[in-house]
């Protein structure tokens, strides 16, 4: 989405077209409210001094007999203008601190970083007050102490984002082509950070508007006779028992106004924030029904049968219905690429997709249990000390603010009903279970004591303080160094063969399949496309995805002096699945059929099943690399 | 094309009590005309060292040359750079034309039309038609934002180029296709080359020579095929155990001492060689060799040298570095 | 100076203990802000354009008396003699003396400290006791797009209080329970039912903005991996909630609600100008306006203090809470 878009999506909310509608009103009447009744508002009326509100003075008359409606209406133009005034120069200042550090340098700019550290923790009021004294009361004395007020918050955010963009790696390659500083500060920094400096500024327009009304509420600001919203709130203030329009008139202004420019950033923030991903809205897999040849029901050592699982959310479904059955002690591997589904079927598998995802099956039995139709409320005990859950980032798989024994002593305290001190004597023995050194003293760390291997094994651990039937283990490598990830992957096949536990590892890396499973699931937009026992894998793979991905990644094997498969196009876009075979628009074997029908996932009748027309067929050898996305 | 060489170049982080050695005196050329794969694990200092060549993190001891002259402090940078991750790699508010025409040194081309010319010159080198300038990266894929930074890196006209991880973070089916354009463009460009992945398999496609590194320090140096097939260093064997490698069985051979081993910590690396406390072939197992301990390993200046007391896991090897090393 | 170098020596020994090492480098902070704050203080008096004893005299007054005045309050010495003198007399408790009473600057702010602070304290316990419960709440029913009505009442009530300044929630609550139903007191601090519309007017907004917080960073940690774990546990939603959201949306809040809660010290300065609260608030103002630069300077100080104060606890709390702050802290 360009900007511009955007921008304009803020007034497609209810929220935003109202705050802007307001703003236009509260700005349309700033300019012309002294043309129109600066006359009436000035007009001394020595009859009617001080007189309560009246259809004549709709908000009465002040001390001089002058209507106060009509000041409030005139008054607009100088609390509004003063107001802007004062961000201006906040935000002119606050730009200034705020990019200095990027362009004077580390060291001069650690500095400035500090004085603004130190002033941003003083509050804008106080600041405000201390420079009142020094420019002394009055317009002129406000507008610098209050736009100064707001200037170090303004800093410290240009100073937060610019840091974050400058980090970023297009800057760090402008600077390697030699673009200058200022250049780099003009073209790539400034324009990614525009649109919430400018929502920020609209906001701290707000801002100052009530902290200047503030101030000349204490008669600190505009001085006799000039007159704003806050000095009129302030002289009807003392006559609220008389005639309370008289301060409550200036209120509800300075209310509106305040609140206009607030709602208007408020909209805009929400327009041009980080944005949830927002799918297009497109029919759903029109058929989601009998995928996947039907599995013989009622294995005897089945530990987990599924059957045409689907995920969705609201109208896109990335698991479009898919089945599998765990005996006891095996280990099944899903592979495929990023969006395919895997991660996605191993959560809803583990009773762990949250609204708005919605979980269909036809069977979900878990140890002859069934998931769907049970609420799973009705049985944490079951899946808590028999399902234990692997997840990638160790780093922020943990409750950072927890010790780790404590976590794992949570299970056993809650499951088994055991107290403390048993429970951590259990999560030490368990940690000692995964093999980390000094598992007493280890318990007591926090997480981010722990190394990034240490963490996945305590993780383990964790799922060990029950008696798991089954590890899911979801992508449990990928943030690991290569040395530490084969001895989690050991670790896992240990536990696996000590007790008979089955595993469902999700990867996409073939490899990693290869050492842990028995039998790999190969997953393509939101289905199996193959499933087969690893030992056939690198000769016997039949569908040309599996084929494909087997080649297009080198392993110590590979030809150097072939190029390597490629994979034209995108992985497809689970938000629009293709009618018929996903894969056929990247497949090199896809005809019009494919195209047109998906492909049923059948048994080939020596333990494997495939979903492809064509398959077994190979390709014509690919030439040329040119094609990718090129087609998209 | 030139030859790019690191002359014990050491970079330093923070100071005081968090101070940290990232890259400790490290040896390494990139001859000219040739790949050289970088491999070690998160935390080696392999990135850093890349940073540190092309200007973006200072430098704390030691030279950085090329052709023997150290690199020119402004004006045209002979070394580029691509990064790992292609969505953070391209400014979102440009379109990938000026993206890549930022790059074109001052003077190389003239006018807007040359620009253009050159900008499209560019895309089609890396496989992409050349109207392709006028997008923004988001309506590219990955592997697509990959190559256009490929071609940014190209732009400069660079001597050497140094990619840092750069199919690491793109989707399998496109790695493929990234590896394969880098052996292209070797090939007809005959580009230096400095390729740094954690990935041994990857290196060993696109390399002439590798180079492991390990807690800062390049732990074994040689021509890829020998450190492939008869590797010194017992943590390169380590790494080559871990790799992948078709229809293997997870066979662990390692001691037990040295499966539990920790990994080292970055900021408080061990005294001697670093790879002791989890050297299959060091103290841990052989009690006698306290050697690496107290004394940091060198590498012997041949042609495939490795960094440990006993290479090649010949336990007769003496402990005392050979006169003349570069790491002295 | 030995002093220094056998602190030096203990602060060697003792820099093994993060904790201690925290404590040592937050109060080295505190030291660098009160300087930094005494200076501003000692500064913002001689940076006044003019003659402030001039100023504060009025155009009127003989030369001999401003001469006089000038003299008594040091303002004829060089600037750096001045600065030494100032920051003595601090040390010893002599902040100076008020221009036009007469009295010590410390007299009068002895005087007003207690009903300020009072009034600060029970605004800030009232807003952390309302806010987080309803934060948490709120973050819990309307999580994952629940509820969408209860959100935007939520969001839409606690924007309008957010926005309105406390002077005027002040004005707003006197015309409410003052003017029109009689139930408080209008002004004064006489008993208990004095305290409730003052105290009110300085937590509504406060409390509205960190139940915002609250709500938000709940929302965040429930997305978090680690609550995704704590799920696979399969524990009871209370304790998901309370034992390992709530810690962790704490001390995200906790940041900005101090800069908010240092910002409610200094909202009492409106608040007592509307109750005419016989506090430090009322007395700064009035002393502004009156020039007398000497008490100005004073309170001033006090405020600072006040919330590099409130910004110790925080740190403090924060490092209780998040035991990964204590390290990264620097």
């Amino acid at each position: 989405m360009t900007s511009r878009a955007r921008w304009a999506g803020v007034l497609r909310t209810p929220v935003g077209v109202a705050a802007a509608v307001l703003l236009g009103a509260v700005l349309l009447l700033a300019v012309c409210a002294p043309l129109l009744w600066g006359g009436r508002a000035d007009e001394v009326d020595t009859a009617h001094i001080l007189a309560p509100a009246s259809a004549e003075h709709w908000a009465g008359t002040d001390n001089l007999g002058r209507d106060i409606f009509f000041r409030v209406l005139v008054a607009t133009r100088t609390s509004v203008w003063l107001a802007l005034l004062a961000t201006g120069l906040g935000v002119a200042v606050g730009l200034l601190l705020g990019t200095a550090p990027l362009l004077l340098g580390p060291r001069l700019g650690r500095l400035v970083t500090a004085a603004v550290n130190i002033a941003v923790a003083f509050p804008g009021l106080l600041l405000a007050l201390s420079f009142a004294v020094i420019f002394g009361a009055g317009a002129s004395g406000a507008v610098p102490a209050i736009g100064l007020a707001i200037a170090p918050g303004f800093a410290r955010l240009t100073q937060t984002l610019s840091a974050t963009v400058a980090g970023r790696d297009f800057v760090a390659a402008a600077r390697i082509a030699g673009v200058g500083r200022i250049r780099v500060l003009l073209r790539h920094v400034l324009p990614n950070i525009a649109e919430p400096l400018l929502v920020n500024a609209t906001m701290a327009a707000g801002g100052s508007l009530l902290a200047f009304a503030g101030l000349s509420f204490l008669g600190l600001g505009v001085q006799t006779p000039g007159y704003d919203w806050g000095r009129l709130l302030g002289e009807g203030l003392n006559g609220i028992y008389l005639n309370p329009a008289a301060a409550l008139v200036p209120g509800v202004a300075v209310v509106l106004a305040g609140l206009a420019f607030n709602l208007v950033g408020e909209a805009a923030a929400k327009a041009v924030g980080p944005r949830t991903a927002t799918a297009p809205v497109r029919g759903a897999s029109a058929d989601g029904i009998a995928h996947g040849a039907d599995l013989p029901a009622g294995q005897a050592d089945a530990v987990l049968v599924v059957e045409d699982l689907t995920v969705s959310f609201g109208p896109v479904t990335p698991v479009r219905g898919v089945g599998f059955t765990l005996r006891r002690g095996e280990s099944v591997g899903i592979v495929g690429e990023s969006g395919s589904g895997k991660s996605l079927t191993a959560l809803a598998v583990a009773q762990l997709i949250e609204q708005p995802g919605r979980v269909e099956a036809r069977r979900l039995e878990f140890l002859g249990d069934d998931l769907l139709r049970t609420p799973p409320r009705a049985r944490p005990r079951l899946l808590g000390t028999s399902l234990a859950m692997v997840f990638q980032d160790p780093m922020t798989s943990f409750n950072p603010v927890q010790r780790i024994g404590r976590q794992l002593a949570e299970v056993a305290e809650q499951h088994l009903g055991q107290r403390r001190g048993p429970a951590l004597a259990r999560a030490v023995d368990r940690l000692r279970a995964v093999r980390i050194p000094g598992a007493a003293r280890r318990a007591r760390q926090f997480p981010h004591e722990f190394s990034g291997g240490m963490r996945q094994r305590a993780m383990i651990g964790m799922g060990l303080m029950g008696e798991p039937k089954l590890i899911i283990a979801d992508e449990p490598t990928t943030a690991l160094d290569v040395t530490v990830q084969r001895q989690v992957l050991s670790l896992l096949a240990d536990v696996r063969a000590a007790d008979d536990v089955a595993v469902l590892l999700i990867s996409h890396d073939l490899g990693v399949v290869e050492q842990v499973c028995d039998r790999v699931l190969v997953m393509y937009a939101g289905r199996f496309v193959e499933d087969l026992p690893v030992a056939r894998l690198r000769d016997g793979a039949r569908h040309p995805y599996t084929r494909a991905l087997l080649g297009a990644v080198p392993d110590l094997a590979t030809d150097r002096d072939q190029p390597l498969v490629v994979i034209p196009g995108r992985p497809a876009d689970p938000a629009a699945p293709p009618p018929g075979c996903a894969f056929a628009p990247r497949c090199p074997l896809a005809d019009d059929h494919c195209v047109r029908a998906d492909p049923a996932l059948v048994d080939d009748g020596s333990g494997g099943r495939v979903a492809c027309w064509h398959a077994d067929e190979r390709p014509e050898p690919v030439l040329s690399a040119a094609t990718e996305g090129e087609g998209r | 094309m030139s030859e790019l060489t690191f002359e014990d170049v050491t970079v330093r982080f923070g100071s005081g009590r968090r101070a940290m050695t990232a890259v400790d005196r490290v040896h390494l050329t990139v001859p000219s005309g040739a790949v050289v794969g970088l491999v070690g694990e998160s935390g080696s200092g392999k990135s850093t060292l890349a940073r540190a060549a092309v200007g973006l993190t200072p430098v704390a001891g030691g030279r950085i040359l090329l052709d023997g002259r150290p690199l020119p402090r402004a004006g045209r940078r002979p070394l580029q750079m691509v990064f790992q991750d292609p969505y953070s790699s391209l400014d979102p508010r440009m379109t990938i034309g000026s993206s890549i025409a930022e790059a074109i040194p001052r003077g190389a081309v003239t006018g807007a039309a040359g620009r253009r010319d050159e900008v499209a010159r560019l895309l089609e080198l890396v496989d992409l038609s050349a109207d392709r300038a006028a997008c923004h990266p988001a309506e590219l894929s990955g592997g697509q934002r990959q190559r256009v930074a490929l071609a940014r890196a190209l732009a400069g006209r660079p001597d050497v180029v140094i990619a840092d991880e750069i199919t690491s973070a793109l989707d399998v089916s496109i790695q493929g296709t990234v590896l394969n354009l880098v052996r292209d463009l070797h090939r007809s460009l005959g580009l230096s080359m400095l390729f740094i992945t954690h990935d041994l398999a990857v290196v060993r496609y696109v390399s002439d020579y590798i180079a492991v590194m390990y807690l800062g320090r390049i732990v074994e140096y040689g021509p890829a095929e020998s450190v492939l097939a008869d590797p010194q260093h017992p943590y390169t064997r380590e790494l080559l155990a871990a790799a992948r490698r078709p229809g293997r069985e997870a066979v662990d051979t390692v001691p037990a001492q040295v499966a539990e081993a920790e990994p080292a910590d970055p900021h408080h690396p061990p005294p001697g060689c670093r790879f002791h406390p989890r050297c299959p072939v060091g103290p841990l197992v052989h009690a006698d060799r306290a050697v690496c301990r107290d004394t940091a390993p060198t590498g012997d200046g041949r042609r495939h040298r490795a960094a440990c007391h006993f290479a090649g896991g010949a336990a007769d090897r003496p402990g005392v570095p050979p006169p003349g090393d570069p790491g002295s | 100076m030995t002093s220094t170098t056998a602190s030096t020596a203990v602060f060697a020994h003792l820099s093994g203990n993060p904790w201690l090492r925290f404590a040592a480098r937050r109060f080295g902070r505190l030291l660098v802000s009160v300087w930094v704050l005494v200076t501003a203080a000692f500064l913002m008096i001689h940076l006044i354009p003019g003659d402030p004893v001039r100023a504060a005299l009025g155009n009127t007054a003989p030369v001999e008396l401003v001469e006089a005045r000038r003299a008594t309050l040091g303002l004829n010495n060089p600037l750096w003699q001045q600065y030494a003198d100032y920051l003595r007399h601090l040390f010893a408790g002599d902040f100076g003396t008020s221009m036009l009473s007469g009295m010590p600057v410390s007299q009068v702010i002895g005087d007003r400290l207690p009903a300020t602070a009072e009034l600060a304290g029970l605004a800030f316990a009232l807003a952390v006791l309302v806010s987080i419960p309803l934060g948490l709440v709120m973050a819990v029913l309307t999580r994952g797009g629940r509820r969408r009505p209860v959100e935007l009442a939520f969001t839409s009530g606690s924007v309008l209080l957010a926005v309105v300044p406390e002077f005027l929630v002040a004005v707003g609550l006197v015309y409410v329970f003052s003017v029109e139903l009689g139930w408080a007191p209008v002004a004064m601090r006489q008993g208990p039912s004095s305290y409730v519309l003052p105290v009110l007017a300085l937590a509504l907004g406060p409390a509205s903005v960190l139940a915002r917080i609250v709500r938000v960073e709940t929302l965040a940690v429930l997305q978090a991996e680690y609550i995704r774990t704590a799920r696979a546990k399969r524990l009871p939603d209370r304790r998901v909630y309370l034992r390992h959201a709530l810690p962790n949306a704490l001390t995200a809040t906790i940041t900005v609600g101090g800069l908010l809660l240092g910002a409610m010290v200094a909202g009492t300065v409106l608040a007592e100008n509307v109750f005419a609260w016989p506090g430090l608030g009322s007395t700064i103002v009035s002393s502004i306006l009156a020039k007398d630069y000497p008490v100005v300077q004073g309170v001033v100080l006090v405020y600072g203090l006040g919330v590099l104060l409130v910004n110790l606890v925080v740190d403090v709390a924060l490092a209780l809470l998040d035991p990964r702050s204590t390290i990264r802290e620097s």
